[in-house]
C-alpha cells in the first residue's frame, strides 16, 4: 500500500454461503451486528466487481436476497479492516453458528 | 347459514372448532392527512418508528428461538436508517409522514413479494408488518384485541401480531393469503396452533361470531358446519390424536420388525427447500431425490446451479446416503424445450433415461454436477426408466466420459455408485441382466405398467395397487436377485408410504423403503407391527 498509513488498511475476502436458506433473516441479523462492531467501512458484494452495499445495513443486506451457494465478497477500508473481513468470512464459514435441520 | 366449505393450503396441522373472529383490515388504514411542515412530519415519522421499536421490544419476552429471531429481525430492520431514507426524502419534498412511509415500505413489500426464493417472498409479510405497525402508530389507533380461543380470520397475519395474541386451546388461524413458509406459519407450528393459508378473499366476507371448523392438515375451513361434518370431525380428531401418538413414538427411532431386525427407512424429496424444515435424524438417508425440481425454471439449469443444489442436499443429509435420480422428464412430467410433445402415449414414450440419451448434452451437464458434488457426501446416481441392459451401458458410458474429462481437467470429483430404477416390467422380469450397483423399485410406474392402467386416469385408480400379487412377485424377484448378488434393493414409490401396503412389501423381502417425509413415523410404526386394529 503506497499511500496507506499503519492504521489505514484495505482488506478483501470471499466465501460461499452454505446456509440452507441463504442470507436469510437470522443470518443477516448476525452478519450486520458483527459488521457494526468494527470501525472500518465494510462493504458486501455478490461478485468481485460489485455492486457493493453497506454490510452494516440489514435492509441492504437482506435486499441482496443472496441464495445458498452465492459467493459473498467482502471489502473493508479502515483501521480494523483486516480483522473485520476475517471475522465476517469466519462467521459465514461457521454457517452463522446454526445447526442444520432446524426450522 | 348453510355450511360453507373453503379450501386453502395447510400451514400448521391440527383441528379446531370455534367461533370466527375476522380481523378488520381497518387496523392498517392510517388516514393520510395533509402535511405540516417537513421538519414536523419527519419528527412524527421518527417518533412513530421509535414507538414501533418500543412496542416490539415489549411484546412478551418470547420463550422460543423462532419468536425471538423474528422480533430481533424486525427491530433491526426498523433501526436501520436505510429502511426509512426514501420516506424522509419524500417528506423533505413536502410529503406527509404516513403517505411517505407507506409508499417507501410498499416498494419494499413488493420487492420481497416478487423474489424468486419462497423464503425471501415470505419476508414481504414482515415488511408489511413493520409498515402497518408504524402506520397505526401514526394514526393514533389502538390494536383490535382478539378474543381468546377463536379462529382468527385475516388477509395475512404479521408475526409480531401473532406474538401478541393469547393462543389458547381451540384457537386457530385462517388466512385469505399467506404462505406455509412464512414466519407466522413457523410460529403456529411451534405453538401447535392449527393454520390454513390461501383461502381466498371469500373468507373475509364471513361474519365474525359464526362457528367454523378448521383442519390444518387438509387445509380446509368449514363455516357453520352441519351435523355430518361435526361427526366426521370428531372421528378424525380421535384418529389424528392416535396417529400423532404413534408417529411421535416411532419417528426418531430406528425402524425394526417385531423380531428386532432393522429396516432402513429413507425419505423421498423434491429438493433442498422442503428439506430445510425437516430433521435429518428421522431417516436413514434420502432414497430418492427427484432432480426435476431443478428443471422448472425458464431455462435449463447450468452445472453450477445443479452442483450447489446437490451439495445443499448432501449437507442436510450429513453422512447419510443420498440417491439422486437423473432427470426423469416426460410421461406426466413435461419440461419445456426438452421433452417431446407430439407423442400419443407419453407414459410409453421418450421419458427418463430415454430422453437423457437423446439429449446427451443436458445429461452430461447433470452427470458432471453429480460427480463434483459426490466429493461432498454419500451420493449415488440412479437412472430412471431403464428397460434394456443397453440403456444402463450407455448411461454408464456417459458417466465414464464425464469422469475422464473431470480427471483430465483436474476438477475435484468422486465416482458415485450407479444404480437403476426398477419400474419397467422388462427390467424386473429379467433383473439378472442388469449389472447395476444398486436397484430401487419405482412402485408407481411398475404398477401402472404391470396393470396397464395409466396413473393419471382417476377412474382406473383401483388398478393402481402395488399390493397386487403380480406386482409383488416382481418386487420379490428383484429383492432375491439383490440378495444373491450382494446388491442393495430399495423401494421408493408411494406404496412404501402406505402403512396398509408396507407389510406386503416386507413379506416380499424388502428391508429398505424410501417414503414421503410426512409418513416416516407411520411407516416405522407399520414396520414394528404397531398399527394393528
Amino acid at each position: 500500500m503506497k499511500n496507506g498509513t499503519a492504521t489505514d488498511q484495505a482488506a478483501t475476502g470471499a466465501i460461499v454461503i452454505a446456509h440452507e436458506v441463504g442470507l436469510h433473516a437470522r443470518p443477516s441479523v448476525k452478519l450486520t451486528k458483527l459488521a457494526k462492531i468494527f470501525g472500518s467501512k465494510i462493504e458486501l458484494g455478490l461478485s468481485e466487481g460489485g455492486p457493493w452495499i453497506d454490510a452494516k445495513s440489514i435492509v441492504k443486506v437482506m435486499a441482496f436476497k443472496a441464495a445458498k451457494g452465492s459467493t459473498l465478497h467482502f471489502r473493508a477500508q479502515g483501521g480494523d479492516a483486516t480483522q473485520a473481513v476475517a471475522a465476517l468470512v469466519d462467521l459465514v464459514r461457521r454457517d452463522f453458528d446454526e445447526r442444520h435441520g432446524g426450522g | 347459514m348453510a355450511e360453507l366449505r373453503l379450501t386453502g393450503r395447510p400451514a400448521s396441522p391440527g383441528l379446531a372448532l370455534s367461533r370466527l373472529f375476522v380481523l378488520a383490515d381497518a387496523e392498517r388504514a392510517a388516514a393520510s392527512r395533509s402535511a405540516e411542515d417537513p421538519e414536523r412530519e419527519a419528527e412524527r415519522l421518527r417518533a412513530a418508528v421509535a414507538g414501533a421499536i418500543e412496542e416490539l421490544e415489549q411484546v412478551a419476552s418470547p420463550a422460543d428461538d423462532a419468536a425471538r429471531d423474528i422480533l430481533e429481525f424486525q427491530i433491526a430492520m426498523l433501526g436501520d436508517d436505510a429502511l426509512s431514507e426514501a420516506a424522509f426524502a419524500v417528506i423533505a419534498d413536502g410529503g406527509d409522514a404516513a403517505g411517505a412511509w407507506q409508499a417507501a415500505l410498499d416498494t419494499q413489500v413488493d420487492d420481497y413479494a416478487n423474489a424468486e426464493d419462497e423464503y425471501f417472498r415470505a419476508r414481504s409479510a414482515d415488511l408489511a408488518d413493520l409498515r402497518d405497525r408504524v402506520l397505526r402508530i401514526l394514526s393514533g389507533a389502538r390494536q383490535q384485541s382478539v378474543p381468546a380461543g377463536t379462529v382468527l380470520v385475516a388477509l395475512d397475519l404479521p408475526p409480531s401480531r401473532f406474538l401478541g395474541i393469547d393462543w389458547q386451546a381451540g384457537a386457530a388461524i385462517a388466512l385469505a393469503g399467506g404462505s406455509p413458509t412464512s414466519h407466522v406459519a413457523l410460529l403456529a407450528r411451534a405453538r401447535g396452533v392449527p393454520m390454513v393459508v390461501g383461502l381466498g378473499a371469500d373468507v373475509m366476507r364471513v361474519p365474525s361470531g359464526q362457528e367454523a371448523m378448521i383442519d390444518g392438515e387438509r387445509g380446509t375451513l368449514v363455516v357453520a358446519p352441519g351435523e355430518a361434518t361435526r361427526a366426521a370431525a370428531q372421528v378424525r380428531e380421535v384418529e389424528i390424536r392416535k396417529r400423532q401418538a404413534v408417529t411421535d413414538k416411532f419417528q426418531h427411532a430406528q425402524a425394526k420388525l417385531p423380531n428386532g431386525e432393522a429396516v432402513t427407512v429413507m425419505i423421498n424429496t423434491s429438493g433442498p427447500d422442503e428439506l430445510s424444515l425437516l430433521d435429518p435424524a428421522i431417516c436413514d438417508g434420502i432414497g430418492l431425490v427427484r432432480s426435476e425440481f431443478l428443471f422448472h425454471g425458464a431455462a435449463l439449469p447450468d452445472e453450477e446451479t445443479q452442483y450447489l443444489a446437490y451439495v445443499r442436499i448432501l449437507e442436510w443429509a450429513g453422512s447419510r446416503p443420498v440417491t439422486i435420480r437423473t432427470l426423469d422428464a416426460g410421461g406426466d412430467k413435461p419440461v419445456k424445450g426438452l421433452t417431446l410433445d407430439d407423442e400419443g402415449n407419453p407414459f410409453l414414450g421418450t421419458r427418463g433415461i430415454r430422453l437423457s440419451l437423446l439429449k446427451p448434452d443436458v445429461f452430461r451437464v447433470q452427470l458432471r454436477a453429480l460427480c463434483r458434488a459426490a466429493t461432498r457426501g454419500n451420493l449415488k446416481i440412479m437412472l430412471p426408466m431403464v428397460a434394456t441392459p443397453r440403456d444402463l451401458a450407455q448411461g454408464r458410458a456417459h458417466l465414464a466420459a464425464v469422469i475422464a474429462d473431470l480427471a483430465a481437467r483436474k476438477t475435484p470429483y468422486a465416482e458415485p455408485p450407479l444404480g437403476i430404477m426398477v419400474e419397467v416390467p422388462a427390467a424386473a422380469i429379467a433383473i439378472d441382466r442388469f449389472d447395476a450397483d444398486f436397484y430401487s423399485i419405482g412402485s408407481n410406474d411398475l404398477t401402472q405398467y404391470v396393470m396397464a392402467a395409466a396413473r393419471d386416469i382417476a377412474s382406473l385408480s383401483d388398478y393402481a395397487d402395488a399390493a397386487d400379487p403380480a406386482v409383488l412377485s416382481l418386487i420379490a424377484r428383484t429383492v432375491e436377485h439383490g440378495k444373491r448378488t450382494g446388491r442393495e434393493v430399495s423401494l421408493c414409490g408411494d406404496a412404501a408410504s402406505n402403512p396398509a401396503v408396507v407389510p406386503h412389501l416386507l413379506d416380499a423381502g424388502l428391508r429398505s423403503l424410501s417414503v414421503s417425509a410426512s409418513s416416516v413415523g407411520l411407516v416405522k410404526a407399520a414396520i414394528a407391527g404397531a398399527l394393528v386394529g
